[in-house]
């Protein structure tokens, strides 16, 4: 594959162009999951047989064939994380949100994503509500963090992790 | 002000833009470092910079006083950290309301604010300078020195500070075979896990003819470990001059960064470094007018712990699914795309400049004989200072944990360190004292690894331990082994039957017998070491699996299915708070009145236990 665009979008080149990873990360990119038509269109595009698009969609845990929830939660169960308790953290939130790992609630607004380590072990455990880290999480301030009033909750947890 | 940056195409050229750079770094020596490293920002330290520029604006000092945004400074637990150069005062746990303050005090007058600087957790000693601190002491941060000066997005910064001096001393005064030699009797290992002899496999590549391939593995999937994403982050260049480097000495013109996409910070900062330096020349066709030439890619990860491995990697950077596979051959004689491939670690990269800069001599002076060099550990888990720590290889586990790290948290007692992530293994007290080298942590079950180093108290309980390393091997096994796929499952199986409770003296014979197996008969090292942290943890701790199994109990208190909750009625003062808290409403009574579990309605999750303020709960 020597072209570095698929269906009109930017793909980066390796040094032997680009590759089925590389497209999907592309495609993931733009629509936030791999939407099935977009996979087939891409196949015919490059002309690749679209079993090669799934086998590797799903071996990688990154990829994800559903579209996600509005807001996203992901914590951590590196091992830092979880000998400070991540589990029960998790769970808390899977409760509260009424959500599983690796899914989306019914009303689409929040998906739980499970990641062993993002390399900030020093404030295990912890988790990362859109992008926003928060630290030394209990399963308290996950219930008060999800609760109706955010931004009182906000307040209670980055003071809890700054003083 | 930038200076315009044409490409550099010589030696003496090189040298008198360093010295530009150099002028313009000296001419800014008061200037005060901010950790912009995850750790930090994760804590608000982007508002703390946004804090001390608008506070220099005001004041009228922008030209006079610098602002970095740096890399890890290493004492992540107490972030977000400030450095106030050039004295090096240290302030921790830094707010953006503290910002104004310290640039009138300590800037301006001169003084120390003693609110902000660091107080040892066990001694309640308090340090203001930096390098006092005896976290920073017994360190030897030859590597990690870079992220407390260098704005990682500056190559200027880089270079005011040596930094590319060791590429343009290979490429325009050694050959390859030379830079091979020094690498070889530096004795460099490779940090990645293995330990393998860098210079080797560079000459072996070397020696072989045409197209070829370098790649730099910053995957870093040990779970509790960041040193390759702090490298990445806080210093980047001394990576990618490392790669470039390790390009000319197997004469491989293309390389590679394959990284994990769960570090976009680091993966920023890699992208800018590269592009930064070919900018300058120092990438890119013809370097330094030498006629070597490299080009650089990135290859982002997708989430796959086994991509880590070798083969594997290179099958990922091809786009495709990522399973490890047989060798011989070897990659450096048939890896990437067929072809000669190198692969080294990030930390492994970041020590080649110091080698070359320094000579192989120098170089070993630090560490042990068989293992040369410093080591970063992430130093994590129920440890006071949890951080970065770079010390001479061989220093003993008790000097990393107690004398840098401050010893355990909340005074509780030390049970066991486990290095080497999900390949390595556990050790109890009475190991403290051993070598931190590659030998020494082998041959007692454990292994180097990457640098993870996780610190275990009384809390932990072994057989869940245990059990969380095999669930994660579980998950992520690529499955094209038997004994990996089945073997890891029936291990985690047998394991989980004990800390249930339903668990047999017999089963800890199969599970050990089982686990000698998965080891001798799969095809990578995911499979081969997957055994390990059982293995490590029933030769240290058989008592506590003992326990679980002959008396039904959990002694750290961990494992759910023995465990139970009950309130003391005496010590209860019905304040109903745990009540209030209790997710599976299990806690009945009235205000004023002890207060009541029911073990049936109980989902054992702990929250009453960290509640109640009378210590009214007993957990057994
Ligand atoms: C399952 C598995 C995962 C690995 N993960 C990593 C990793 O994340 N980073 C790394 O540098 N090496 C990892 N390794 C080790 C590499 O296979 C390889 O030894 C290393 O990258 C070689 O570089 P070095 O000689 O510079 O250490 C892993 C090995 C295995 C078996
Ligand atoms: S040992 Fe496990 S991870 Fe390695 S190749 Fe075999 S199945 Fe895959
Ligand atoms: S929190 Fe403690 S004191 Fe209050 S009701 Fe519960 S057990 Fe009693
Ligand atoms: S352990 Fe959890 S579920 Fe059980 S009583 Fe306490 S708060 Fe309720
Ligand atoms: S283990 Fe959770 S951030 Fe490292
Ligand atoms: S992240 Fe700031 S000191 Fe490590």
């Amino acid at each position: 594959m020597k072209k570095n665009t698929v269906l009109g979008l930017e793909v980066p080149c390796g040094p032997n162009g680009v590759s089925v990873i590389t497209v999907l990360q592309a495609i993931q990119g733009y629509y936030g999951y791999l939407p099935e038509e977009a996979l087939e269109k891409a196949a015919r595009e490059l002309k690749v047989p679209l079993i090669d698009f799934y086998s590797v969609a799903t071996f990688y845990k990154n990829f994800r064939l559903a579209p996600q929830g509005r807001r996203e939660v992901v914590t951590c169960a590196g091992t830092a994380c979880h000998v400070r308790g991540s589990e029960k953290i998790t769970e808390e939130i899977s409760r509260t949100l009424g959500v599983d790992i690796s899914s989306t609630t019914e009303d689409g607004e929040y998906s739980l994503k499970c990641v062993n380590c993002v390399g900030a072990c020093a404030l295990a455990p912890l988790i990362i509500v859109d992008g926003r880290y928060y630290g030394q999480m209990t399963p308290l301030k996950v219930r008060r963090l999800f609760s109706d009033n955010p931004t009182k909750t906000e307040q209670t947890v980055s003071s809890g992790l700054s003083k | 002000m930038d200076l315009e940056a044409p490409k550099i195409k010589s030696a003496e050229e090189f040298f008198y833009i360093q010295r530009n750079y150099q002028k313009q770094y000296r001419d800014n020596n008061r200037f005060i470092a901010i950790c912009g490293d995850t750790g930090c920002t994760a804590r608000n330290s982007k508002a703390i910079l946004g804090s001390l520029d608008r506070c220099l604006k005001e004041k009228d000092l922008s030209e006079t006083v610098g602002a970095r945004f740096t890399g890890c400074l290493g004492l992540c637990e107490s972030g977000p950290l400030v450095i106030v150069y050039p004295e090096e005062i240290l302030y921790h746990r830094v707010i953006p309301d503290d910002m104004p303050e310290i640039v009138e005090e300590t800037v301006q007058a001169g003084r120390i604010i003693d609110r902000l600087i660091y107080r040892d957790p066990s001694s309640g000693e308090k340090y203001a300078y930096a390098r006092g601190l005896p976290f920073y002491k017994k360190q030897v941060r030859n590597l990690l020195s870079g992220n407390w000066k260098t704005d990682p997005t500056k190559i200027e910064d880089y270079i005011a500070q040596g930094g590319y001096e060791a590429l343009v001393k290979a490429v325009t005064e050694m050959s390859p075979g030379e830079v091979v030699q020094e690498v070889k009797e530096a004795r460099l290992r490779g940090r990645g896990g293995a330990g393998f002899d860098a210079g080797l496999k560079w000459e072996e590549c070397f020696k072989a003819s045409g197209r070829k391939f370098i790649i730099c593995n910053a995957d870093e999937g040990d779970p509790g470990a960041f040193m390759d994403r702090s490298l990445l982050e806080g210093n980047p260049h001394a990576v990618l001059e490392g790669l470039i480097i390790g390009a000319y000495a197997t004469d491989a013109r293309e390389g590679v960064v394959y990284i994990r996409s769960e570090y976009p910070t680091a993966v920023e900062k890699i992208k800018t470094a590269i592009n930064r330096a070919k900018e300058l020349g120092l990438v890119g066709d013809d370097i330094l007018g030498s006629g070597f030439g490299i080009q650089i890619y990135l290859s982002i990860g997708a989430g796959a712990f086994v991509c880590g491995e070798t083969s594997a990697l290179i099958a990922s950077v091809d786009g495709r699914v990522g399973e490890p596979v047989q060798k011989p051959p070897r990659l450096v004689q048939q890896g990437y795309l067929d072809r000669p491939t190198v692969v080294n670690n990030v930390e492994t990269l970041a020590n080649v400049p110091h080698i070359i800069k320094q000579g192989a001599e120098n170089y070993r002076a630090t560490g042990t004989e068989a293992s040369s060099g410093t080591k970063i550990f992430s130093l994590v888990g129920k440890v006071n200072n949890t951080g970065l720590v770079e010390v001479p290889l061989g220093m003993t586990l008790r000097e990393i944990i107690f004398e840098i790290g401050g010893g355990i948290k909340e005074g509780k007692a030390f049970k066991a360190v486990q290095t080497g992530g999900p390949s390595g293994g556990c050790l109890p007290a009475s190991y403290l004292d051993l070598p931190t080298d590659f030998e020494s942590l082998t041959e007692v079950g454990s292994m180097m690894g990457s640098g993870g180093m996780i610190v275990m108290d009384e809390d932990t309980c072994m057989v869940d331990l245990a059990g969380y390393f095999l669930k994660f091997l579980a998950d992520e096994s690529c499955g094209c082994c038997f004994t990996c796929r089945e073997g890891i499952s029936r291990l985690l199986e047998l394991v989980q039957n004990i800390s249930c409770g339903r668990g047999s003296l017999d089963q800890l014979d199969l599970l050990k017998e089982l686990a000698e197996v998965v080891k001798d008969s799969t095809l990578c090292g995911l499979g081969q070491t997957a055994p390990n942290p059982v293995l490590s943890t029933i030769k240290y701790f058989e008592d506590e699996y003992r326990v679980h199994i002959l008396q039904n109990k959990c002694p750290a208190g961990v494992c759910r299915a023995l465990i139970t909750f009950e309130i003391i009625e005496s010590y209860c003062n019905g304040c109903g708070l745990c009540k209030k808290n209790c997710p599976s409403d299990a806690i009945t009574g009235e205000q004023k009145k002890p207060h009541y579990i029911d073990k049936d309605q109980c989902d054992k999750c702990g929250i009453c236990f960290s509640t109640c303020r009378n210590e009214a709960i007993l957990k057994q």
